[in-house]
């Protein structure tokens, strides 16, 4: 039996927004009866360009209904701009998480969503490109690059998880691991910006790192060490205890500390003892 | 709420009676039946009484009855004793259908060298004769086929096998978990050489299972280690395990007559209750040649997993067919095997009684599954104003 959250029952049970919107400005149909899971999507505009009313038809099992009766409420009341940043993931959030092997369904709510925006923009769907790597399932290598780019998959189970790619025959699971392999190797040219933290944000992550990972280390051997300041990524510390009067401080304090806090902190810190 | 259980392919309640004859051996008896005191002897001896009452069951004798820990392992034993034993031949036969104990080893060996056979079945799940006899060889070591299937119920003609399989001297394994209690198992009349059972099937505990090795059939233990079960299966005895397993294959003899009828009874009354009050369900597998307690229902355009869990909120207990509840992506092998279409294959559910079910469960689930269904297709996009509408979705298909 799966696991799913209260809410993904809720949504199940009780699903909002069922059947379809006759006069829609956009549809999005995916799936199919073959593959075990399909849904149409509907949208109606208001004056001012934002999703007035949502519907959905789906076939396929709890997760699959839940997530597109999450959908419909998710946009509502979206501009188009605002709903096609919508992504798989939020739909999961939305729903308290999904088993991952449920995770196809939040893909395949994303992928109705997009054909629906597509469709009302005029745009004919664009036909799949990309080489067929999992011919049981027709997925392509744009999909499976995309599915592992955006949620970081590791494992070929995370893909099938994903994208239903590679649980049929089994034959692609070697193409499916290379597509992984390269995914990983070479971050996505929009990867997101290393991330940059306030003094705030590091003093805590650093007063964090040294209860967590330092003191412990330290207190074995009858040490310790105490956060006096931090400037400029500079931080300041004092070693008590026996560290205070060891000779090996120095090292410990560029090989152990230094290293440690650049690992989990930030990579441009460096630590400068407080003798006093 | 009340539980309705009919999903007794899957697993069954312990029988009181099995439970009763199991207790005294967790706290009073609890010597090693291998000592040599007399508090040990005495378990040996309960473990020879519950191999009495397996092989009155199956009309074998008792040292034809290796006690194992479930029915996968009988199935691994039967296989790799086999094929260990007869290593020079190296084609194996089996069937589309079988339990993924039987198949997935099938698939393991076929990697490993073994030229397999898999022989299909027809629309209602009944195997393809003609093949099975077409494809056996001077090279075949072993055939596996199951007595009867587990999701649709089809039993399977073990006696044509036998024989062919004997005139050749061929090795013939029968993973029989789905039958005894249910259908008559008579290994006098149907010749097999190697026969699986379990005994969570039949009303005994999980984690206990038996095969039977035919006086005379070149044997390698699996599970190498002491003396146990005559030098066949190392590893001290699972003993009130065993006990209940022995408990239950004398009940299950006895429930055999009036008990399995009124339980096909009641299978059928379930079956046409839901194929009269639903539209567009039907019945996948071969009624005339079935299990009396197992039913398997296409409810079309909808999907399994949504119909359990709908079921589910009001204490129905049943398995399906659909890939989304067994993890995988594929609906069941044995109903792809049998060409059930995908807009029925999804929709599969499978309804398995027993005798603790009644009439009044059954008329439950009657009443229940119609709205069930209707609400399902009301979601569903392939089911437009009471009718299937396949118009959409003309693009991308699935090829499974």
């Amino acid at each position: 039996m799966w696991e799913y959250t209260d809410k993904v029952r809720d949504h199940f049970i009780n699903p909002r927004n069922v059947g379809t919107i006759d006069d829609a400005d956009g549809v999005g149909e995916v799936g199919s009866l073959a593959c075990g899971d399909a849904l149409k999507l509907t949208f109606k505009l208001d004056d001012d360009k934002r999703i007035s009313d949502a519907r959905f038809q789906t076939f396929g099992c709890a997760s699959a209904i839940a997530s597109s009766s999450a959908l419909t409420e998710m946009i509502k009341g979206l501009t188009l701009d605002e709903a096609a940043k919508v992504t798989n993931d939020d739909i999961a959030q939305f729903l308290g998480g999904l088993p991952k092997e449920k995770m196809h369904c939040s893909v395949m709510g994303r992928d109705a969503l997009e054909k629906a925006i597509a469709h009302y923009q005029g745009q004919t769907v664009p036909k799949k490109e990309g080489e067929i790597v999992c011919e049981c399932f027709g997925i392509t290598d744009l999909e499976i690059r995309r599915a592992a780019q955006e949620n970081h998959l590791k494992t070929i189970e995370d893909v099938t998880d994903y994208v239903k790619a590679g649980g049929g025959c089994g034959n692609c699971h070697d193409r499916i691991g290379e597509i992984i392999a390269e995914v990983r190797g070479k971050p996505l040219a929009v990867k997101s910006q290393p991330k940059v933290l306030t003094n705030v944000q590091k003093i805590r992550m650093i007063e964090e790192t040294l209860d967590r990972e330092i003191k412990p280390a330290l207190n074995q051997d009858g040490g310790d060490i105490e956060l006096v300041d931090f400037d400029q990524n500079t931080v300041y510390v004092r070693l008590r205890g026996t560290c205070s009067t060891c000779a090996a401080s120095q090292v410990t304090l560029k090989s152990y500390v230094e290293t440690k806090l650049k690992e989990l902190v930030s990579p441009e810190l460096v630590v400068s003892e407080v003798t006093q | 709420m009340n539980t309705v259980y009919v999903d007794n392919n899957a697993t069954t309640r312990v029988d009181p009676a099995v439970v009763e004859a199991m207790l005294p051996f967790f706290s009073e008896y609890y010597g090693n039946p291998s000592s040599m005191h007399a508090f040990g002897g005495n378990v040996a001896k309960s473990i020879q009484t519950a191999r009495e009452q397996l092989a009155t069951l199956i009309n074998a004798t008792p040292e034809e009855i290796v006690f194992t820990s479930c029915g996968t392992e009988s199935d691994s034993t039967a296989i790799w004793a086999t094929i260990s034993s007869i290593p020079d031949k190296k084609h194996i036969i089996t069937s589309r259908v079988e339990h993924p104990a039987v198949k997935n080893l099938y698939e393991h060996l076929a990697k490993k060298g073994y030229k397999v056979t898999y022989v299909p079945v027809d629309r209602q799940g009944r195997l393809d004769l003609d093949y099975f006899h077409a494809n056996l060889s001077e090279d075949t070591a072993l055939i596996s086929i199951m007595w009867a299937n587990n999701e649709t119920g089809v039993i399977f003609p073990i006696d044509e096998i036998a024989q062919a399989a004997n005139e050749r001297g061929i090795i013939l394994h029968t993973d029989a978990v789905q039958a005894p209690g249910k259908i008559p198992v008579d290994v006098q009349k149907n010749h097999v050489d190697l026969l699986s059972l379990s005994g969570h099937k039949i009303h005994a505990p999980k984690g206990v299972g038996a095969l039977y090795v035919r006086k005379g059939t070149k044997f390698t233990p699996f599970l190498i280690g002491g003396h146990q079960e005559h030098g066949r299966r190392g590893g001290t005895e699972n003993v009130a395990a065993i006990v209940g397993i022995g408990k239950a294959a004398e009940l299950a003899a006895a429930n055999l007559g009036s008990s399995m009828t009124e339980v096909a009874r009641l299978r059928d009354r379930l079956e046409q209750g839901l194929i009269n009050n639903v539209e567009m369900a039907m019945v996948n597998g071969d009624t005339t040649s079935r299990l009396p307690n197992t039913t398997n229902i296409s409810f079309e355009y909808i999907e399994g997993e949504s119909i359990l869990l709908m079921m589910n909120e009001l204490g129905i207990c049943a398995s399906s067919g659909s890939a989304c509840t067994s993890g995988s992506l594929e609906p069941s092998h044995v109903l792809r095997a049998m060409g059930v279409p995908f807009t029925a294959a999804h929709g599969s559910i499978r309804f398995s009684l027993s005798h603790y079910n009644t009439e009044a469960e059954m008329d439950y689930i009657i009443e229940k599954m119609p709205p069930i269904i209707e609400r399902l297709r009301h979601l569903s996009p392939f089911w437009n104003q009471g009718k299937p509408d396949e118009s959409m979705f003309t693009g991308a298909e699935c090829p499974i």
